[in-house]
Protein backbone atom coordinates (compact mmCIF):
# COMPACT_ATOMS: atom_id res chain seq x y z
CA UNK A 1 0.00 0.00 0.00
CA UNK A 2 2.88 2.32 0.76
CA UNK A 3 4.73 4.01 -2.02
CA UNK A 4 6.62 7.26 -2.08
CA UNK A 5 3.52 9.17 -3.18
CA UNK A 6 1.21 8.07 -0.36
CA UNK A 7 3.69 7.97 2.50
CA UNK A 8 4.24 10.83 4.91
CA UNK A 9 7.94 10.15 4.29
CA UNK A 10 10.62 10.64 6.88
CA UNK A 11 9.34 11.92 10.21
CA UNK A 12 10.99 12.91 13.46
CA UNK A 13 9.47 12.60 16.91
CA UNK A 14 9.15 15.67 19.12
CA UNK A 15 8.94 15.94 22.89
CA UNK A 16 6.56 18.13 24.89
CA UNK A 17 7.70 18.89 28.47
CA UNK A 18 5.20 19.62 31.19
CA UNK A 19 6.89 21.02 34.26
CA UNK A 20 3.85 21.14 36.53
CA UNK A 21 3.00 18.00 38.57
CA UNK A 22 0.40 15.70 37.03
CA UNK A 23 -2.25 14.34 39.33
CA UNK A 24 -2.90 10.72 38.37
CA UNK A 25 -6.41 9.29 38.80
CA UNK A 26 -5.12 6.84 41.42
CA UNK A 27 -4.38 9.85 43.66
CA UNK A 28 -0.62 9.94 43.28
CA UNK A 29 1.41 12.57 41.43
CA UNK A 30 4.02 12.55 38.72
CA UNK A 31 6.35 15.54 39.31
CA UNK A 32 6.65 16.34 35.59
CA UNK A 33 5.85 14.78 32.26
CA UNK A 34 7.50 14.20 28.93
CA UNK A 35 5.24 13.29 26.06
CA UNK A 36 6.82 12.13 22.82
CA UNK A 37 4.71 12.64 19.72
CA UNK A 38 4.77 12.87 15.95
CA UNK A 39 2.68 14.98 13.62
CA UNK A 40 1.82 14.47 9.96
CA UNK A 41 0.30 17.06 7.64
CA UNK A 42 -0.13 20.77 8.29
CA UNK A 43 -2.27 22.44 10.93
CA UNK A 44 -4.53 24.93 9.14
CA UNK A 45 -4.95 28.58 10.16
CA UNK A 46 -8.23 27.87 11.98
CA UNK A 47 -6.68 24.90 13.83
CA UNK A 48 -9.76 22.91 12.78
CA UNK A 49 -8.16 20.01 10.92
CA UNK A 50 -6.38 18.23 13.76
CA UNK A 51 -6.89 14.51 14.27
CA UNK A 52 -5.71 12.62 17.34
CA UNK A 53 -4.63 9.01 16.88
CA UNK A 54 -4.63 6.96 20.09
CA UNK A 55 -2.45 3.86 20.17
CA UNK A 56 -3.28 0.42 21.51
CA UNK A 57 -1.41 -1.87 23.89
CA UNK A 58 1.97 -2.12 22.22
CA UNK A 59 1.82 0.92 19.94
CA UNK A 60 3.60 4.22 20.26
CA UNK A 61 3.85 7.66 18.68
CA UNK A 62 5.35 6.32 15.45
CA UNK A 63 2.13 5.72 13.53
CA UNK A 64 3.18 6.62 9.98
CA UNK A 65 6.19 7.20 7.79
CA UNK A 66 9.81 6.28 8.43
CA UNK A 67 12.43 7.52 10.86
CA UNK A 68 15.24 7.20 8.34
CA UNK A 69 15.85 6.22 4.75
CA UNK A 70 17.20 2.88 5.99
CA UNK A 71 14.07 2.14 8.04
CA UNK A 72 12.53 -1.10 6.76
CA UNK A 73 9.15 -0.83 8.47
CA UNK A 74 6.89 2.22 8.53
CA UNK A 75 4.85 3.33 11.57
CA UNK A 76 2.17 0.99 12.95
CA UNK A 77 -0.80 2.58 11.14
CA UNK A 78 0.90 3.55 7.90
CA UNK A 79 -1.81 1.63 6.02
CA UNK A 80 -4.32 4.29 7.05
CA UNK A 81 -2.35 7.52 7.57
CA UNK A 82 -0.77 9.41 4.67
CA UNK A 83 -1.50 11.51 1.60
CA UNK A 84 -4.62 10.07 -0.08
CA UNK A 85 -5.14 7.44 2.62
CA UNK A 86 -8.12 7.09 4.98
CA UNK A 87 -6.67 9.67 7.38
CA UNK A 88 -5.55 11.90 4.56
CA UNK A 89 -2.60 14.08 5.55
CA UNK A 90 -3.39 16.37 2.60
CA UNK A 91 -6.42 17.45 4.66
CA UNK A 92 -5.64 16.57 8.24
CA UNK A 93 -3.00 17.46 10.77
CA UNK A 94 -2.46 14.16 12.55
CA UNK A 95 -1.11 14.00 16.10
CA UNK A 96 0.12 10.65 17.39
CA UNK A 97 1.72 10.31 20.81
CA UNK A 98 3.33 7.76 23.04
CA UNK A 99 1.04 7.53 26.07
CA UNK A 100 2.53 8.05 29.51
CA UNK A 101 3.51 4.76 31.10
CA UNK A 102 4.85 3.79 27.69
CA UNK A 103 8.38 2.85 26.79
CA UNK A 104 9.07 4.85 23.64
CA UNK A 105 10.22 8.10 25.25
CA UNK A 106 7.24 9.42 27.20
CA UNK A 107 7.38 9.38 30.99
CA UNK A 108 6.99 5.77 32.07
CA UNK A 109 8.34 3.01 34.31
CA UNK A 110 11.81 3.19 32.75
CA UNK A 111 12.05 6.97 33.41
CA UNK A 112 14.13 8.10 36.38
CA UNK A 113 12.03 9.01 39.40
CA UNK A 114 13.62 12.29 40.56
CA UNK A 115 12.86 11.47 44.19
CA UNK A 116 14.91 8.28 44.20
CA UNK A 117 17.18 8.81 41.20
CA UNK A 118 16.22 5.27 40.18
CA UNK A 119 13.87 4.17 37.41
CA UNK A 120 10.24 4.15 38.54
CA UNK A 121 9.90 0.47 37.63
CA UNK A 122 6.96 -1.20 39.37
CA UNK A 123 6.43 1.91 41.53
CA UNK A 124 5.12 3.91 38.59
CA UNK A 125 1.59 5.06 39.45
CA UNK A 126 -1.23 2.82 38.28
CA UNK A 127 -2.77 4.39 35.18
CA UNK A 128 -6.28 4.46 33.84
CA UNK A 129 -7.43 5.28 30.33
CA UNK A 130 -8.69 8.61 31.70
CA UNK A 131 -5.10 9.55 32.62
CA UNK A 132 -4.12 9.16 28.99
CA UNK A 133 -7.05 11.29 27.88
CA UNK A 134 -6.04 13.94 30.40
CA UNK A 135 -2.41 13.99 29.19
CA UNK A 136 -3.60 14.02 25.57
CA UNK A 137 -5.71 17.05 26.49
CA UNK A 138 -2.58 18.73 27.89
CA UNK A 139 -0.76 18.00 24.63
CA UNK A 140 -3.71 19.43 22.65
CA UNK A 141 -3.54 22.61 24.72
CA UNK A 142 0.19 22.93 24.12
CA UNK A 143 -0.40 22.56 20.35
CA UNK A 144 -3.23 25.15 20.49
CA UNK A 145 -5.80 22.60 19.33
CA UNK A 146 -9.10 23.63 20.85
CA UNK A 147 -11.18 20.99 19.10
CA UNK A 148 -10.15 17.81 17.28
CA UNK A 149 -11.82 17.14 13.95
CA UNK A 150 -11.67 13.52 15.08
CA UNK A 151 -10.24 11.37 17.84
CA UNK A 152 -9.51 7.92 16.45
CA UNK A 153 -8.37 4.67 18.01
CA UNK A 154 -8.45 0.90 17.66
CA UNK A 155 -8.73 -1.54 20.57
CA UNK A 156 -7.33 0.19 23.70
CA UNK A 157 -7.08 3.31 21.50
CA UNK A 158 -10.84 3.15 20.90
CA UNK A 159 -11.38 3.22 24.66
CA UNK A 160 -9.39 6.47 24.81
CA UNK A 161 -11.44 7.93 21.95
CA UNK A 162 -14.72 7.10 23.74
CA UNK A 163 -13.40 8.53 27.02
CA UNK A 164 -12.57 11.77 25.17
CA UNK A 165 -16.19 12.04 24.01
CA UNK A 166 -17.36 11.81 27.64
CA UNK A 167 -14.70 13.92 29.37
CA UNK A 168 -14.34 16.70 26.79
CA UNK A 169 -17.52 16.65 24.68
CA UNK A 170 -16.80 20.09 23.19
CA UNK A 171 -13.30 19.21 22.11
CA UNK A 172 -13.99 16.69 19.35
CA UNK A 173 -16.39 16.57 16.42
CA UNK A 174 -15.97 12.90 15.54
CA UNK A 175 -15.05 9.80 17.48
CA UNK A 176 -13.88 6.73 15.55
CA UNK A 177 -13.88 3.54 17.63
CA UNK A 178 -12.40 0.48 15.93
CA UNK A 179 -12.40 -3.09 17.30
CA UNK A 180 -12.96 -1.87 20.84
CA UNK A 181 -15.29 -2.45 23.81
CA UNK A 182 -17.13 -0.68 26.63
CA UNK A 183 -15.17 -2.97 28.97
CA UNK A 184 -13.22 -6.20 28.73
CA UNK A 185 -14.86 -9.58 29.26
CA UNK A 186 -13.61 -12.03 31.91
CA UNK A 187 -11.96 -14.12 29.17
CA UNK A 188 -10.10 -11.07 27.91
CA UNK A 189 -8.88 -10.18 31.42
CA UNK A 190 -7.82 -13.82 31.81
CA UNK A 191 -5.59 -13.60 28.75
CA UNK A 192 -3.98 -10.44 30.11
CA UNK A 193 -3.47 -12.03 33.52
CA UNK A 194 -1.79 -15.05 31.91
CA UNK A 195 0.55 -12.71 30.03
CA UNK A 196 1.40 -10.79 33.19
CA UNK A 197 2.06 -14.05 35.05
CA UNK A 198 4.46 -15.14 32.32
CA UNK A 199 6.41 -11.91 32.89
CA UNK A 200 6.29 -11.88 36.70
CA UNK A 201 7.43 -15.49 36.95
CA UNK A 202 10.49 -14.88 34.79
CA UNK A 203 13.47 -15.00 37.23
CA UNK A 204 14.94 -12.00 35.42
CA UNK A 205 11.90 -9.87 36.31
CA UNK A 206 13.03 -9.21 39.92
CA UNK A 207 9.57 -7.89 40.81
CA UNK A 208 9.92 -5.19 38.20
CA UNK A 209 13.36 -3.97 39.36
CA UNK A 210 15.22 -5.60 36.50
CA UNK A 211 16.86 -2.31 35.48
CA UNK A 212 18.83 -2.32 38.75
CA UNK A 213 19.80 -5.98 38.21
CA UNK A 214 20.90 -5.34 34.64
CA UNK A 215 18.59 -8.04 33.38
CA UNK A 216 15.51 -8.11 31.15
CA UNK A 217 12.64 -10.59 31.60
CA UNK A 218 12.90 -11.53 27.95
CA UNK A 219 11.44 -15.01 28.08
CA UNK A 220 8.43 -13.83 30.11
CA UNK A 221 7.80 -10.93 27.80
CA UNK A 222 8.19 -13.20 24.77
CA UNK A 223 5.57 -15.61 26.14
CA UNK A 224 3.25 -12.68 26.85
CA UNK A 225 3.65 -11.55 23.26
CA UNK A 226 3.05 -15.07 21.94
CA UNK A 227 -0.21 -15.33 23.89
CA UNK A 228 -1.22 -11.91 22.63
CA UNK A 229 -0.33 -12.78 19.08
CA UNK A 230 -2.38 -15.99 19.07
CA UNK A 231 -5.43 -14.13 20.36
CA UNK A 232 -5.02 -11.21 17.96
CA UNK A 233 -5.12 -13.55 14.97
CA UNK A 234 -7.88 -15.96 14.02
CA UNK A 235 -7.80 -19.74 13.69
CA UNK A 236 -8.53 -19.29 9.99
CA UNK A 237 -5.71 -16.91 9.23
CA UNK A 238 -3.17 -18.96 11.18
CA UNK A 239 -4.23 -22.05 9.25
CA UNK A 240 -3.89 -20.16 6.01
CA UNK A 241 -0.57 -18.58 6.85
CA UNK A 242 1.20 -21.56 8.45
CA UNK A 243 -1.00 -24.62 8.31
CA UNK A 244 0.98 -27.57 9.63
CA UNK A 245 4.00 -26.75 7.52
CA UNK A 246 7.34 -27.70 9.00
CA UNK A 247 10.21 -25.30 9.23
CA UNK A 248 12.69 -28.01 10.11
CA UNK A 249 12.81 -31.75 10.70
CA UNK A 250 10.84 -34.59 9.19
CA UNK A 251 8.07 -37.03 10.16
CA UNK A 252 9.69 -39.84 8.16
CA UNK A 253 9.58 -43.11 10.09
CA UNK A 254 12.93 -44.37 11.27
CA UNK A 255 14.32 -40.85 11.43
CA UNK A 256 14.40 -38.99 14.71
CA UNK A 257 14.88 -35.28 14.20
CA UNK A 258 14.21 -31.98 15.89
CA UNK A 259 10.88 -30.76 14.56
CA UNK A 260 9.63 -27.24 14.32
CA UNK A 261 6.36 -26.11 12.81
CA UNK A 262 6.31 -22.84 10.90
CA UNK A 263 3.87 -21.42 13.42
CA UNK A 264 6.30 -22.17 16.26
CA UNK A 265 9.11 -20.42 14.48
CA UNK A 266 6.88 -17.43 13.72
CA UNK A 267 5.75 -17.05 17.33
CA UNK A 268 9.29 -17.44 18.63
CA UNK A 269 10.46 -14.73 16.25
CA UNK A 270 7.63 -12.37 17.20
CA UNK A 271 8.26 -13.00 20.90
CA UNK A 272 12.01 -12.42 20.58
CA UNK A 273 11.67 -9.16 18.67
CA UNK A 274 9.09 -7.84 21.11
CA UNK A 275 11.04 -8.83 24.23
CA UNK A 276 14.04 -6.85 23.03
CA UNK A 277 12.06 -3.73 22.19
CA UNK A 278 9.33 -3.44 24.78
CA UNK A 279 9.44 -2.73 28.48
CA UNK A 280 7.96 -5.38 30.76
CA UNK A 281 6.69 -2.87 33.33
CA UNK A 282 4.93 -0.96 30.56
CA UNK A 283 3.31 -4.21 29.45
CA UNK A 284 2.07 -4.86 33.00
CA UNK A 285 0.75 -1.31 33.33
CA UNK A 286 -0.93 -1.14 29.91
CA UNK A 287 -2.71 -4.50 30.27
CA UNK A 288 -3.95 -3.46 33.71
CA UNK A 289 -5.33 -0.18 32.29
CA UNK A 290 -7.14 -2.30 29.68
CA UNK A 291 -8.57 -4.59 32.37
CA UNK A 292 -9.68 -1.72 34.60
CA UNK A 293 -11.42 0.25 31.83
CA UNK A 294 -15.19 0.37 32.15
CA UNK A 295 -16.71 3.27 30.27
CA UNK A 296 -19.91 3.35 32.31
CA UNK A 297 -18.54 2.69 35.81
CA UNK A 298 -18.92 6.30 36.94
CA UNK A 299 -22.33 6.53 35.26
CA UNK A 300 -24.23 3.97 37.38
CA UNK A 301 -22.95 1.26 35.02
CA UNK A 302 -25.32 2.61 32.40
CA UNK A 303 -23.59 3.10 29.05
CA UNK A 304 -26.55 5.10 27.69
CA UNK A 305 -26.16 7.53 30.57
CA UNK A 306 -22.41 7.63 29.99
CA UNK A 307 -22.79 8.63 26.34
CA UNK A 308 -25.59 11.12 26.98
CA UNK A 309 -23.13 14.01 27.48
CA UNK A 310 -21.27 13.28 24.22
CA UNK A 311 -21.72 15.80 21.41
CA UNK A 312 -19.64 14.30 18.62
CA UNK A 313 -20.62 11.89 15.87
CA UNK A 314 -19.43 8.30 16.10
CA UNK A 315 -18.15 5.68 13.70
CA UNK A 316 -17.86 2.20 15.18
CA UNK A 317 -16.18 -0.64 13.28
CA UNK A 318 -15.68 -4.30 14.16
CA UNK A 319 -14.25 -7.34 12.35
CA UNK A 320 -16.06 -10.67 12.04
CA UNK A 321 -13.06 -12.86 12.90
CA UNK A 322 -11.99 -10.74 15.88
CA UNK A 323 -12.64 -12.86 18.97
CA UNK A 324 -10.60 -10.75 21.38
CA UNK A 325 -12.79 -7.66 20.75
CA UNK A 326 -15.69 -9.37 19.03
CA UNK A 327 -18.41 -7.62 17.01
CA UNK A 328 -20.74 -8.28 19.95
CA UNK A 329 -18.66 -5.81 22.04
CA UNK A 330 -18.96 -3.17 19.32
CA UNK A 331 -22.71 -3.77 19.07
CA UNK A 332 -22.94 -2.95 22.77
CA UNK A 333 -21.27 0.39 22.08
CA UNK A 334 -23.66 1.05 19.18
CA UNK A 335 -26.72 0.06 21.19
CA UNK A 336 -25.76 2.50 23.95
CA UNK A 337 -25.15 5.27 21.42
CA UNK A 338 -28.53 4.69 19.79
CA UNK A 339 -30.13 4.67 23.24
CA UNK A 340 -28.48 8.01 23.98
CA UNK A 341 -29.77 9.35 20.62
CA UNK A 342 -26.28 10.04 19.28
CA UNK A 343 -25.22 10.12 15.65
CA UNK A 344 -23.63 6.76 14.96
CA UNK A 345 -22.66 4.59 12.04
CA UNK A 346 -21.58 0.99 12.47
CA UNK A 347 -19.94 -1.51 10.14
CA UNK A 348 -19.13 -5.14 10.84
CA UNK A 349 -16.34 -5.85 8.39
CA UNK A 350 -15.92 -9.37 7.08
CA UNK A 351 -12.18 -9.87 7.57
CA UNK A 352 -10.20 -13.02 8.28
CA UNK A 353 -7.30 -11.48 10.15
CA UNK A 354 -8.79 -11.34 13.66
CA UNK A 355 -8.21 -8.42 16.00
CA UNK A 356 -5.15 -7.36 14.00
CA UNK A 357 -7.46 -6.53 11.06
CA UNK A 358 -7.67 -2.97 12.33
CA UNK A 359 -3.99 -2.47 11.53
CA UNK A 360 -3.91 -4.32 8.23
CA UNK A 361 -5.06 -3.43 4.72
CA UNK A 362 -8.67 -4.64 4.43
CA UNK A 363 -10.45 -3.28 1.37
CA UNK A 364 -13.94 -2.75 2.78
CA UNK A 365 -12.61 -1.27 6.02
CA UNK A 366 -10.38 1.06 4.02
CA UNK A 367 -13.29 2.15 1.80
CA UNK A 368 -15.69 3.00 4.57
CA UNK A 369 -13.04 4.57 6.81
CA UNK A 370 -11.93 6.72 3.84
CA UNK A 371 -15.55 7.68 3.01
CA UNK A 372 -16.17 8.69 6.62
CA UNK A 373 -13.00 10.76 6.92
CA UNK A 374 -13.72 12.48 3.60
CA UNK A 375 -17.03 13.68 5.03
CA UNK A 376 -15.18 14.89 8.13
CA UNK A 377 -12.79 16.83 5.87
CA UNK A 378 -15.67 18.22 3.79
CA UNK A 379 -17.67 19.54 6.72
CA UNK A 380 -14.48 21.00 8.14
CA UNK A 381 -13.80 22.98 4.97
CA UNK A 382 -17.47 24.03 4.82
CA UNK A 383 -17.20 25.14 8.44
CA UNK A 384 -14.12 27.17 7.61
CA UNK A 385 -15.97 28.85 4.75
CA UNK A 386 -18.79 29.82 7.10
CA UNK A 387 -16.29 31.33 9.47
CA UNK A 388 -14.74 33.57 6.83
CA UNK B 1 -37.77 12.15 -7.65
CA UNK B 2 -38.94 8.62 -6.95
CA UNK B 3 -42.76 8.48 -7.02
CA UNK B 4 -43.06 6.86 -3.63
CA UNK B 5 -41.00 9.70 -2.08
CA UNK B 6 -43.70 12.22 -2.94
CA UNK B 7 -46.23 10.15 -1.03
CA UNK B 8 -43.95 9.41 1.93
CA UNK B 9 -42.95 13.03 2.34
CA UNK B 10 -46.39 14.14 3.47
CA UNK B 11 -46.53 11.57 6.28
CA UNK B 12 -43.20 12.52 7.87
CA UNK B 13 -42.91 15.53 10.16
CA UNK B 14 -40.06 18.01 9.88
CA UNK B 15 -37.33 17.37 12.45
CA UNK B 16 -38.75 14.00 13.52
CA UNK B 17 -36.74 10.84 14.27
CA UNK B 18 -36.80 8.41 11.36
CA UNK B 19 -35.48 4.84 11.24
CA UNK B 20 -35.13 3.46 7.72
CA UNK B 21 -34.90 -0.34 7.70
CA UNK B 22 -33.16 -1.73 4.64
CA UNK B 23 -32.14 1.79 3.65
CA UNK B 24 -30.08 0.67 0.65
CA UNK B 25 -27.68 3.33 -0.49
CA UNK B 26 -29.60 5.94 1.49
CA UNK B 27 -31.44 7.82 -1.28
CA UNK B 28 -34.69 8.13 0.67
CA UNK B 29 -32.98 8.88 3.98
CA UNK B 30 -30.75 11.53 2.40
CA UNK B 31 -33.84 13.11 0.84
CA UNK B 32 -35.58 13.22 4.23
CA UNK B 33 -32.51 14.60 6.01
CA UNK B 34 -32.06 17.33 3.39
CA UNK B 35 -35.71 18.28 2.89
CA UNK B 36 -37.36 17.44 6.18
CA UNK B 37 -34.42 17.91 8.53
CA UNK B 38 -35.20 14.53 10.07
CA UNK B 39 -32.80 12.92 12.52
CA UNK B 40 -32.36 9.80 10.47
CA UNK B 41 -30.78 6.41 11.05
CA UNK B 42 -30.51 3.71 8.41
CA UNK B 43 -30.22 -0.03 8.89
CA UNK B 44 -28.58 -1.96 6.09
CA UNK B 45 -26.85 -5.28 5.50
CA UNK B 46 -25.03 -4.73 2.21
CA UNK B 47 -21.39 -3.65 2.61
CA UNK B 48 -21.25 -1.37 -0.45
CA UNK B 49 -24.55 0.29 0.43
CA UNK B 50 -23.26 1.02 3.93
CA UNK B 51 -20.19 2.74 2.51
CA UNK B 52 -22.42 4.75 0.12
CA UNK B 53 -24.57 5.89 3.06
CA UNK B 54 -21.45 6.91 4.99
CA UNK B 55 -20.21 8.82 1.94
CA UNK B 56 -23.50 10.74 2.00
CA UNK B 57 -22.89 11.64 5.63
CA UNK B 58 -25.81 9.50 6.83
CA UNK B 59 -25.94 7.50 10.03
CA UNK B 60 -26.18 3.83 9.14
CA UNK B 61 -25.98 0.65 11.21
CA UNK B 62 -24.98 -2.72 9.82
CA UNK B 63 -27.62 -5.14 11.02
CA UNK B 64 -29.69 -8.08 9.76
CA UNK B 65 -33.41 -7.33 10.13
CA UNK B 66 -34.11 -11.03 10.51
CA UNK B 67 -32.30 -10.87 13.86
CA UNK B 68 -34.82 -8.35 15.15
CA UNK B 69 -34.55 -4.82 16.45
CA UNK B 70 -33.78 -5.57 20.09
CA UNK B 71 -31.11 -2.86 20.15
CA UNK B 72 -33.80 -0.21 19.63
CA UNK B 73 -35.93 0.97 22.56
CA UNK B 74 -39.74 1.12 22.51
CA UNK B 75 -41.14 4.25 20.85
CA UNK B 76 -37.66 5.61 20.19
CA UNK B 77 -38.52 6.79 16.66
CA UNK B 78 -41.40 8.84 15.29
CA UNK B 79 -41.48 6.90 12.03
CA UNK B 80 -39.99 3.56 11.01
CA UNK B 81 -39.70 2.96 7.27
CA UNK B 82 -39.54 -0.33 5.42
CA UNK B 83 -39.50 0.32 1.69
CA UNK B 84 -39.45 -2.54 -0.81
CA UNK B 85 -37.99 -4.86 1.84
CA UNK B 86 -40.97 -6.54 3.56
CA UNK B 87 -41.03 -9.29 0.94
CA UNK B 88 -37.35 -10.08 1.54
CA UNK B 89 -37.39 -10.68 5.30
CA UNK B 90 -37.75 -14.13 6.86
CA UNK B 91 -40.69 -13.23 9.13
CA UNK B 92 -42.61 -10.20 7.85
CA UNK B 93 -45.13 -10.51 10.70
CA UNK B 94 -42.36 -10.36 13.31
CA UNK B 95 -40.61 -7.45 11.59
CA UNK B 96 -43.92 -5.54 11.51
CA UNK B 97 -44.44 -6.07 15.22
CA UNK B 98 -40.90 -4.93 15.97
CA UNK B 99 -41.35 -1.84 13.78
CA UNK B 100 -44.48 -0.87 15.67
CA UNK B 101 -42.75 -1.39 19.00
CA UNK B 102 -39.83 0.88 18.02
CA UNK B 103 -41.77 3.50 16.07
CA UNK B 104 -44.91 5.46 16.77
CA UNK B 105 -45.86 5.19 13.11
CA UNK B 106 -44.59 3.00 10.30
CA UNK B 107 -44.50 3.28 6.55
CA UNK B 108 -44.26 0.11 4.52
CA UNK B 109 -44.01 -0.20 0.77
CA UNK B 110 -43.99 -3.42 -1.24
CA UNK B 111 -44.66 -4.70 -4.74
CA UNK B 112 -48.28 -5.90 -4.95
CA UNK B 113 -48.38 -9.52 -6.07
CA UNK B 114 -52.08 -9.09 -6.75
CA UNK B 115 -51.46 -6.66 -9.62
CA UNK B 116 -53.26 -7.63 -12.82
CA UNK B 117 -50.06 -8.08 -14.79
CA UNK B 118 -48.75 -10.56 -12.22
CA UNK B 119 -52.04 -12.44 -12.23
CA UNK B 120 -52.11 -12.52 -16.01
CA UNK B 121 -48.52 -13.73 -16.24
CA UNK B 122 -49.20 -16.58 -13.87
CA UNK B 123 -52.50 -17.47 -15.51
CA UNK B 124 -51.32 -17.42 -19.11
CA UNK B 125 -47.76 -18.70 -18.73
CA UNK B 126 -48.17 -20.84 -15.61
CA UNK B 127 -44.79 -19.63 -14.35
CA UNK B 128 -43.69 -17.38 -11.48
CA UNK B 129 -43.73 -13.85 -12.88
CA UNK B 130 -40.49 -12.22 -13.96
CA UNK B 131 -40.72 -8.54 -14.86
CA UNK B 132 -38.88 -5.25 -14.63
CA UNK B 133 -40.34 -4.84 -11.17
CA UNK B 134 -39.66 -8.44 -10.14
CA UNK B 135 -36.49 -9.27 -12.05
CA UNK B 136 -35.53 -12.52 -10.26
CA UNK B 137 -36.34 -16.18 -10.86
CA UNK B 138 -38.20 -18.09 -8.16
CA UNK B 139 -35.01 -19.94 -7.19
CA UNK B 140 -32.61 -17.00 -6.85
CA UNK B 141 -34.91 -14.27 -5.61
CA UNK B 142 -34.28 -12.47 -2.31
CA UNK B 143 -38.04 -11.82 -2.32
CA UNK B 144 -39.19 -14.83 -0.37
CA UNK B 145 -42.49 -13.46 0.94
CA UNK B 146 -44.45 -11.79 -1.82
CA UNK B 147 -47.92 -10.72 -0.77
CA UNK B 148 -50.89 -8.89 -2.17
CA UNK B 149 -52.62 -5.77 -0.90
CA UNK B 150 -55.37 -8.00 0.46
CA UNK B 151 -52.88 -10.30 2.23
CA UNK B 152 -51.19 -7.35 3.88
CA UNK B 153 -54.43 -5.89 5.12
CA UNK B 154 -55.49 -9.25 6.55
CA UNK B 155 -52.21 -9.41 8.48
CA UNK B 156 -52.78 -5.89 9.78
CA UNK B 157 -56.24 -6.90 10.96
CA UNK B 158 -54.90 -10.00 12.68
CA UNK B 159 -52.18 -7.99 14.44
CA UNK B 160 -54.48 -5.08 15.38
CA UNK B 161 -52.51 -2.71 13.21
CA UNK B 162 -54.35 0.47 12.31
CA UNK B 163 -54.01 1.61 8.70
CA UNK B 164 -53.77 5.41 8.61
CA UNK B 165 -53.28 5.74 4.84
CA UNK B 166 -53.03 3.47 1.88
CA UNK B 167 -51.85 4.41 -1.57
CA UNK B 168 -51.25 2.20 -4.55
CA UNK B 169 -49.40 3.23 -7.65
CA UNK B 170 -49.48 1.71 -11.08
CA UNK B 171 -46.26 0.51 -12.66
CA UNK B 172 -46.13 3.76 -14.63
CA UNK B 173 -46.27 5.73 -11.38
CA UNK B 174 -48.31 8.79 -10.62
CA UNK B 175 -50.39 11.26 -12.59
CA UNK B 176 -47.89 13.88 -13.76
CA UNK B 177 -50.56 16.60 -13.68
CA UNK B 178 -51.95 16.11 -10.21
CA UNK B 179 -48.83 14.50 -8.67
CA UNK B 180 -51.13 11.94 -7.10
CA UNK B 181 -51.79 8.32 -8.02
CA UNK B 182 -54.04 7.83 -11.04
CA UNK B 183 -57.69 7.87 -10.03
CA UNK B 184 -58.31 4.38 -11.32
CA UNK B 185 -55.80 2.89 -8.86
CA UNK B 186 -58.10 3.74 -6.01
CA UNK B 187 -60.91 1.91 -7.72
CA UNK B 188 -59.53 -1.57 -7.37
CA UNK B 189 -56.17 -1.33 -5.62
CA UNK B 190 -55.36 -5.01 -5.33
CA UNK B 191 -55.83 -5.41 -9.08
CA UNK B 192 -54.58 -2.13 -10.50
CA UNK B 193 -51.86 -1.14 -8.04
CA UNK B 194 -48.33 -2.33 -8.74
CA UNK B 195 -46.74 -0.68 -5.68
CA UNK B 196 -48.46 -0.51 -2.32
CA UNK B 197 -47.64 2.16 0.25
CA UNK B 198 -49.06 1.88 3.76
CA UNK B 199 -48.94 4.27 6.67
CA UNK B 200 -49.79 2.35 9.83
CA UNK B 201 -49.81 2.66 13.61
CA UNK B 202 -50.72 0.61 16.70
Amino acid sequence: MTSASNSVGIVAPKTAHFKQPFKVSCGRELPSLDIVYETYGELNAEHSNAVLVCHALSGDHHAAGYHSAEDKKPGWWDNYIGPGKAIDTNHFYVVSLNNIGGCAGSTGPSTINPETNEPWGPDFPTLRVRDWVETQRMLADSLAIEQWAAVIGGSLGGMQAMRWALEYPDRLRHCVVIASALKLTAQNIAFNKTSRTAISSDPDFHEGRYYQHNTLPKSGLAIARMIGHITYLSDGVMGEKFGRDLRSGTFEQGVESELEFQVESYLRYQGDIFSENFDANTYMLMTKALDYFDLAREYDNDAVKAFSAAKCRFLVVSFTSDWRFSPERSREIVKALIGAEKSVSYAEVDAALGHDSFLLPVERYNNLFTAYMQKVAQEQSQGDNHAT
Amino acid sequence: MRHDLVTLNQWIDTGSRVLDLGCGEGILLKHLVDNKAVRGLGVEIDADNITRCIAKGLNVIEQDLDNGLSNFADNSFDTVLLTQTLQAVRRPDYVLQEMLRVGKECIITFPNFGHWQVRLYLMLRGKMPVSKMMPYHWYDTPNIHFCTVKDFELLCKRQDIKILHRTVQAAQGIDEKTKTPHWYNKLWPNFLGAHAIYHVTR
